[in-house]
């Protein structure tokens, strides 16, 4: 593909490209809830929160706070929780990386690892505090393994995220 | 890459009063939010319509993909057997046998169980199935399991009903899409079935606990009943689950409690057979449970009139007090009940 846009629509293509899809990429991680195999204990990471937080870390101006609300509202119809889980602990999150970004001047790698792992684990946290008190009496350590390889599939999640924005910015 | 010193973006007024009314309508949303979930908490079948059409749009993509799936696991499988197949074929043909010696020994005791119902008059309701199904997916990313079939209110399936498979028991469903539905398993935390052991009859209620497994609880204290390898099937207490379908094998015991895995695992069985509620009454609101039952769930034998004059005695072997007043559920014109419809 030449580096240079030939024709209008050529353009036009590549600004969709620049302006949505870390939005698309968001949405597709959520629906990955829809695959079809059947889990009998929670071990896998929620993505679509890993992708959204990542999306986050790496690019904080491109979304104001209020998006995660949106995003939770179709995270929780797509994987059956209940209504106003995600809305509410992805927002929670977004604004908690918001005060956290305007404390720190300055994030490295390892850095939004931690934030990475402190959302993770709030998350975690919240998702099993609501079920609870939906009446799912399970203790915390049910949510130990999920947590440990959410944490653990961070960088893999951040290369891919990386590579999606090279791709979109790149010409 | 470091973020700017302050999140005021500029000069501008409407860049200012954007990211405050952001930050507004972030924090309202959250709210919103909390007031839904307290509404999910109080009412789990508030949002029925809408999750249940969610339900109906996301199914049919776990559905296509199942088969996939399934195919490439056969294929897996299917490797696998043949590479075993002379120890395998010995193992199966030891099995065949012990199972034919079994199978023998059931139809009699079947036999045996027909005719002393039959003496009894008992009337078993239910054992019809409403809808034969696939699971195509289940949650996964959260400490609830739940899992979703792919036939939804217009099969007939509706809250309540509970769903098992050749080999045990499932779950039972949850809410209902016009095509889809969504089951809670027996592994969920917010699971109890009635079980009994059946070598001798003790009560205990299965508890999921959300990581694949079962905690078995029984009402007696001191003693622990259960032995490895003990398999439970369900009671009938409680009026939502039908009686001897086998839960869950006994794999450790904790002090009072064992811990048990399921039978059936809904990763593997193919077909989920989504049954009646085994008694009706429960599954319906509590005041209609107060009206007098029309369709009985258990008739008890036919309390015969005694001669006039003459009241029962207890040297009479068919004499049982407990019979003589009307039972709730028993039916006053009906002879020794049919299954009702």
């Amino acid at each position: 593909m030449s580096r240079i846009a030939g024709s209008g629509t050529e353009v036009a293509i590549r600004d969709f490209r620049f302006r949505n899809v870390p939005m698309l990429s968001t949405l597709a991680a959520i629906l990955l809830a829809l695959l079809p195999f059947v889990f009998s204990s929670p071990m896998v990471p929620d993505l679509g929160f890993l992708v959204l937080i990542t999306w986050r870390l790496l690019r904080p101006e491109i979304w104001p706070a209020q998006v995660a609300l949106g995003f939770g509202l179709f995270a929780d119809l797509v994987a059956g929780h209940p209504i106003g889980q995600s809305m509410l602990l992805w927002t929670l999150v977004f604004l908690a990386m918001d005060f956290v970004d305007s404390r720190l001047g300055f994030r490295d790698y390892l850095m939004d690892w931690l934030l990475a792992a402190a959302a993770i684990l709030l998350h975690g946290a919240g998702t099993w505090y609501i079920a609870l008190l939906m009446g799912s009496d399970t203790g915390f350590i049910v949510m130990l393994p999920q947590i440990g390889v959410s944490i653990l599939a961070y960088p893999l999640v951040a290369r891919i995220v990386l590579g999606l924005d090279r791709w979109r910015l790149g010409r | 890459m470091a973020p700017p010193k302050n999140r005021r973006p500029g000069f501008s007024r409407r860049a200012q009063f954007g990211l405050f009314i952001g930050y507004v309508v972030a924090i309202a949303g959250m709210v919103v939010a909390v007031l839904l979930l307290v509404v999910a908490v109080v009412d789990p079948r508030g949002f029925q319509a809408i999750k249940g059409a969610a339900l109906d749009v996301t199914a049919p993509v776990s559905s296509g993909g199942r088969s996939v799936v399934g195919f490439f696991s056969g294929m897996v499988d299917g490797v696998g057997n043949y590479f075993r197949a002379g120890s395998q074929n010995a193992e199966l043909r030891r099995e065949l046998e012990e199972a034919r010696r079994e199978l023998v020994r059931r139809q009699a005791l079947e036999y045996e169980n027909r005719r002393l119902h039959a003496l009894l008059g008992l009337a078993r309701e239910a054992g019809d199935e409403v809808a034969v199904t696939r699971i195509v997916s289940s949650s996964f990313d959260s400490p609830r399991r739940l899992a979703t079939l792919s036939a939804g209110s217009t099969s007939g399936i509706a809250p309540g009903q509970p769903v098992r498979s050749a080999d045990g028991l499932i779950g039972r469903v949850i809410e209902t899409g016009r095509w889809a539905s969504r089951i809670l398993l027996v592994t969920d935390g917010a699971s109890s079935v009635p079980v009994m052991l059946p070598r001798d009859g003790t009560p205990a209620i299965a508890v999921g606990r959300g990581d694949g497994t079962i905690e078995l609880r029984t009402l007696e204290v001191g003693q622990n009943p259960f032995r490895r390898g003990d398999v439970l099937i369900t009671s009938g207490i409680g009026g939502v689950f039908p009686p001897n379908i086998p839960v869950a094998r006994v794999t450790r015991i904790e002090g009072d409690t064992a811990i048990a895995q399921p039978t059936a695992d809904p990763a593997r069985s193919d077909y989920a057979i989504v049954e009646r509620i085994y008694q009706r009454a429960a599954s319906g609101p509590l005041d209609e449970a107060s009206r007098p039952i029309v369709a009985p769930p258990v008739a008890g034998p036919p309390a015969a009139a005694p001669a006039p004059g003459q009241p029962r005695r207890q040297s009479d072997p068919r004499y049982q007090p407990g019979l003589q007043q009307q039972q709730p559920g028993a039916v006053a014109s009906q002879g020794p009940a049919g299954p009702p419809r």
